[in-house]
């Protein structure tokens, strides 16, 4: 029996979300007497990997394709589960694992259960909680068949590194021909990606104009966070569609979640919830945002932000 | 060229969520239904195919009779014809294998689904119909181009954006991007009229168990009250975030 994770790395490293993986999964193992399996497509530091949980560590050589590949990555997954009698596989919330999680599904004939926010509360039926509504309910959810395919909510779990035996093989990427092909990856220069980031800052209407969102990208930047935006400010241009957060843009769970000039929208909201701590600031003590908020300001945010980033850099130098 | 849209039917983004009181099923009373937001940027950029390129556009949804007038809009948005699987969604799994049903009876160039739905947000059905009919999938997805017989797409990805290409048919997880906002088709008086002429076919369901079943529901717990701090004191938000709530 074995519990399989999908890895995912960037410059040699396991991404974040991928270490929660390991973590959840080690839990899950544990719980069932399973072997924490970890498969990644790449050349890294698998050293790493045991130290957060892995049992057995597959590594695919990928070098025949220099981007994922959906069909070759599903079939390699699926092999690998079948050789390892996998009842469970977890894959990220990150938009690779949910692109992965229903294709392997079907391929493996496994339930697919999306965004577990919490670890199984049975095992036979396997049941787990699952967010739904845009975080505005959940489902407690049983899976009808053998095995199960789970992508688990980012930042919902939490890294909790605990070694495993760490035995490394390595496995052939799948031959499959795919339909598909990759032309071009365009990365934005630098930028934190809302998916990866532990504080998020985020603008709205309230800052009257693109010329102003230095406000927002001196913030962010003096915190080590990603910018985001409400909806209208991308529908306006004033932002980049990919900023734009809530219920119809991007999910957001960091840890910390600051909103400047933004009323708190039941749809904003729904997107952003799964934020740990939110900090509001707005000029109108009566907007919405503040009845969602752990804390807040209530001001012009021309004069709050800059106040902000200042005690904020001098707080880094003490 | 011949498309399929999918709709799923869900509740008006500002509905409060609410579940029955045995938390067996979710309250539908009073909830006001929508064409799923991402199947609605599918369906306009179907619709601008058809303007462009001649396409046929089909729209279907697995659902009962209540879904009949998010039908008739998607007919009046531009839609030539709509058909309805008549069963209850039980899982996305099982809406897959529905749609699989269709898309083996009649076939389609383009297949477009939303890349979630605002209801259960499984991300799933996309993804299983591509694999099930065996077809090229891109999900998040931003653009599309038709060049005879090729697909020319671009996926969202964390910090980025893919370019892919495919021969047809090709299966898609639309979203915002695909179509701007603005550019989203509101039904107007003529478009109503026509509607009402176009065909809404029903179609038996293929019979099947679905793979998962919910237990029950659960509403998030309610949260404490907000801590203000004024600006006088922005050392005091900074003190709280540092030491109470250990984010910074
Ligand atoms: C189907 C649908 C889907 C949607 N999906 C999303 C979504 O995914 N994400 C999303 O964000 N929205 C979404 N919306 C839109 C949502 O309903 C709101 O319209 C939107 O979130 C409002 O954006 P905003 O808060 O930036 O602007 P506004 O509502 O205009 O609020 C601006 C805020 O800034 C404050 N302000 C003004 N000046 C200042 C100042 N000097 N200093 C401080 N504060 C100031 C104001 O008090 C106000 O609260 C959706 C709507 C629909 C119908």
């Amino acid at each position: 029996m074995a519990v399989v994770t999908f890895i995912e790395t960037h410059n040699g490293k396991a991404s974040k979300a991928s270490l929660e993986l390991l973590s959840y999964g080690r839990s899950m193992a544990a719980a069932t007497s399973a072997s924490l399996v970890a498969v990644i497509f790449s050349d890294s530091d698998t050293q790493e990997l045991k130290d957060h949980g892995a049992d057995v560590i597959y590594t695919v050589d990928t070098a025949s394709d220099s981007y994922f590949n959906l069909e070759r990555y599903s079939t390699t997954l699926a092999e690998i589960s079948a050789l390892e009698k996998a009842t469970l596989v977890v894959v990220s919330s990150s938009s690779e694992g949910r692109y992965l999680g229903p294709s392997l599904a079907v391929k493996t004939e496994a339930t697919y259960l999306s965004n577990a926010v919490a670890l199984p509360t049975a095992y036979n039926p396997f049941t787990v909680k699952q967010s739904c509504f845009t975080n505005k309910g959940f489902a407690i959810s049983e899976s009808l068949s053998s095995s199960t395919v789970l992508s688990l909510s980012s930042n919902s779990f939490g890294i909790h590194p605990q070694p495993g035996r760490g035995e490394v093989k390595t496995h052939p990427y799948a031959s499959t021909q795919s339909k598909l092909e990759v032309t071009k990856v365009e990365h934005a220069q630098e930028s934190i990606s809302i998916a990866d980031a532990d504080i998020v800052v985020s603008g709205g209407r309230g800052l009257k104009g693109p010329e102003h969102w230095h406000l927002i990208e001196d913030l962010a930047s003096t915190l080590g966070a990603a910018t985001a935006c409400s909806k209208p400010v991308s529908d306006l241009g004033w932002r980049p569609h990919s900023e734009h957060v809530g219920q119809t843009g991007k999910p957001v769970a960091s840890n910390l979640y600051i909103a400047i000039g933004i009323s708190g929208a039941i749809q904003h909201l729904a997107g952003i919830n799964a934020s740990k701590v939110k900090v509001v600031i707005n000029n109108d003590p009566e907007a919405p945002f503040f009845k969602a908020a752990d804390y807040g300001i209530v001001g012009d945010a021309f004069e709050v932000v800059p106040v902000l980033i200042e005690k904020l850099k001098a707080l880094k130098k003490a | 060229m011949k498309i399929l849209v999918c709709i799923s039917c869900v509740p008006d983004t500002t509905t409060k969520i609410n579940f029955t009181a045995d938390q067996k099923a979710f309250e539908t009373q009073g909830v006001q239904y929508i064409i799923n937001p991402n199947d609605e940027f599918g369906l306009t950029r179907a619709i601008r195919l058809q303007q462009s390129h001649g396409a046929h556009v089909t729209v279907v949804t697995v659902g009962d009779v209540s879904c009949e007038p998010i039908l008739r809009k998607c007919l009046a948005i531009g839609a030539d014809a709509a058909l309805r699987i008549d069963t209850q969604p039980q899982d996305g799994y099982f809406v897959s294998k529905q749609l699989e049903a269709l898309c083996q009876k009649q076939s389609f160039d383009l297949i477009l689904t939303g890349r979630e739905s605002i209801d259960y947000n499984g991300g799933m059905v996309g993804g299983m119909l591509a694999t099930l009919l065996n077809l090229p999938f891109v999900t998040h997805c931003v653009g599309l181009e038709i060049n005879g017989d090729e697909a020319i797409m671009q996926r969202e990805i964390d910090g980025g954006k893919e370019h892919t290409k495919a021969n047809l048919p090709v299966v898609l997880g639309a979203q915002k991007g695909l179509v701007e906002e603005k550019d989203l088709i509101i039904p107007n008086m003529r478009g109503i009229m026509q509607a009402r002429q176009k065909p809404l076919t029903v179609e038996a369901p293929v019979a099947l168990d679905p793979r998962s079943q919910i237990e029950h529901y659960e509403k998030p717990e309610a949260r404490g009250p907000v801590t203000l701090f004024d600006l006088s004191d922005v050392d005091g938000l900074l003190n709280a975030l540092q030491n109470q709530a250990k984010v910074l």
